[in-house]
Parts: C-alpha cells; sequence; structure tokens
C-alpha cells in the first residue's frame, strides 16, 4: 500500500524538525553562556537538513546531515571583575543570535505541525479505504 | 458481461491509486519545505490517468484529455527508443519556484498544502464512487 509510506516520510521530517528545536533550545538555554563544556564560549549550532530517498524517487524524507558550529565571533563584553575576563577585562559571549534562534523555533515548530497534520490526514484517508464496499 | 460490469470500477480504481501517489508526493514536498536545494515535485494528474488506463476507459467513465506527451516515453519520434525507467514517471514533473529562496528550495508550502488538501478530497470523492459503482452493481445482481 503506497499510502502507507506517508507516514515515513512526514516522521522522517517530524523528528527532523524536533532535532532543530532541539538545537534551538540549547542555543537558547546558552544564550548568555560565558564558558562551554570545553572551556571556551559556547558556539551556536545549526541543523543542516538533507533529502533522504525512501525506496521510490517519489518519496522523498529529511534527514539532518550534519549539525554545524557557528563560526561568528562571540560577544565580547567589558568586565574585568569577572572570572573569565581576559587580560583587557573583555570576556567573550556565545555567538548566540536570540532573534534568529527565535524565527528558527517558529519555523521549526510550524514545519513540526505541517507534517502531523500531513500525517493525520493520510491516517483519515487509510481508514476511509478501510471502510470501502461496506 | 462480467467486463462490463468491473470496467468502471477498474478506472475508478486506478484513479485512487494514483490518487494515493499524488498524496505521498505531495507528503514528500511538505517534508522537505525546510532543505536546502530541494525541488518540489508534482504530477499532472489527467495525464498520469490517461497514461495509466491506456485511454481505454469504460463508456460512461469521465472523458480525460488526451493532449500532451501521455505514454510517448521520452521519445519525440517513432524510431526513438524508449529511455528504461522513463514509464510511469514521464507525468511526474518539477514544480515552478514562484518566489525564488536563497538556499534553491522551490517548495511553496501554501501552495502544497492546498494542493495536498484538495488531493484528499479527490481521494476520497473517488472512495465514495467506487462505493456507489459497487452499490449499484450488487443491488442490481440482487434484484431487489
Amino acid at each position: 500500500m503506497s499510502m502507507f509510506s506517508i507516514f515515513n516520510v512526514s516522521s522522517s521530517a517530524v523528528s527532523a524538525q524536533a532535532q532543530r528545536l532541539n538545537v534551538v533550545a540549547s542555543n537558547l538555554a546558552n544564550v548568555d553562556a560565558v564558558a562551554g563544556p570545553d572551556g571556551k564560549a559556547y558556539k551556536a549550532r545549526q541543523v543542516v537538513f538533507q533529502t533522504a530517498p525512501m525506496g521510490s524517487d517519489d518519496a522523498a524524507g529529511v534527514r539532518v546531515s550534519a549539525i554545524q558550529e557557528s563560526e561568528t565571533p562571540g560577544r565580547k563584553v567589558h568586565d574585568p571583575s569577572n572570572p573569565m575576563a581576559d587580560a583587557d577585562g573583555y570576556v567573550t559571549h556565545s555567538n548566540v543570535n536570540a532573534v534568529e534562534e527565535m524565527v528558527n523555533m517558529i519555523s521549526a515548530s510550524r514545519s513540526y505541525q505541517n507534517n502531523v497534520e500531513v500525517m493525520n490526514t493520510a491516517k483519515t484517508l487509510l481508514l476511509k479505504t478501510l471502510q470501502m464496499g461496506q | 458481461m462480467l467486463d462490463k460490469m468491473t470496467n468502471r470500477l477498474d478506472f475508478q480504481g486506478t484513479a485512487l491509486l494514483l490518487r494515493a501517489e499524488r498524496q505521498r508526493l505531495l507528503a514528500s514536498n511538505i517534508a522537505n519545505a525546510d532543505t536546502p536545494g530541494y525541488v518540489a515535485r508534482d504530477m499532472k494528474f489527467a495525464e498520469a490517468l490517461s497514461a495509466a488506463t491506456g485511454g481505454s476507459q469504460g463508456k460512461g467513465a469521465m472523458s480525460v484529455s488526451q493532449e500532451g506527451r501521455s505514454g510517448d516515453y521520452g521519445t519525440s519520434a517513432p524510431g526513438h527508443i524508449p529511455l528504461p525507467g522513463f514509464s510511469e514517471r514521464s507525468t511526474l514533473g518539477y514544480a515552478v519556484q514562484t518566489q525564488p529562496a536563497l538556499d534553491n528550495n522551490t517548495v511553496d508550502l501554501d501552495r502544497e498544502r492546498a494542493a495536498f488538501m484538495d488531493n484528499a478530497v479527490r481521494y476520497e470523492a473517488t472512495l465514495r464512487f467506487i462505493n456507489g459503482n459497487a452499490k449499484t452493481m450488487l443491488s442490481a445482481i440482487q434484484g431487489q
């Protein structure tokens, strides 16, 4: 039954978008972080989506091919009393752009909703097909 | 005799299969709405249906336009050898970009969602046609 692969396609998209939301959450949580796990300032992460073939060439799912760290320099704040301050008294914060992340979050949640709706519609259609001839 | 009875059902069954396939195609487009470089696909339903039924739908069934390259399998002259793997997919096309995106993604989410809903309704309509046909046949057989 070819309609069943809609669930594969949409669920791959849903999990990819969930991963994107996860990354956004971690970026937003670290927006003011001075030091990351390695002692350096946290770097914003972004997911990279890639089309994943699902059997036939008309069913294309999504997968997260990589998670990239942003290489833009972090915000420098003059705060000599901070223990993480360098010789000149500057503290390097994370390079997360909170506005960008909020936009990213809204986009991810909309895409998530779209794909859930697609699965709901496919489910309704399949149930109707099961009732055929009754 | 039996052939005449099931002819129309065959046509509607093919239509239902194609609707399911288009539904899957649109689901792929919606799933890839954020993938960089993804090119949205769609099918011309009338062409796909006339190619799938070979233009031999039963009498009284919907008339389907025969224009376009239905079933020519990538050939443009009678002497050409048809391309392998070109048979069914020949009706698949690429959606035209309405608003160019920086990441070369051509999915127009509004259009895809509208098409998805439209296709879902038409799928259900085809289901009802099949149900109605089956009921008509059954009551004809029972003669009551």
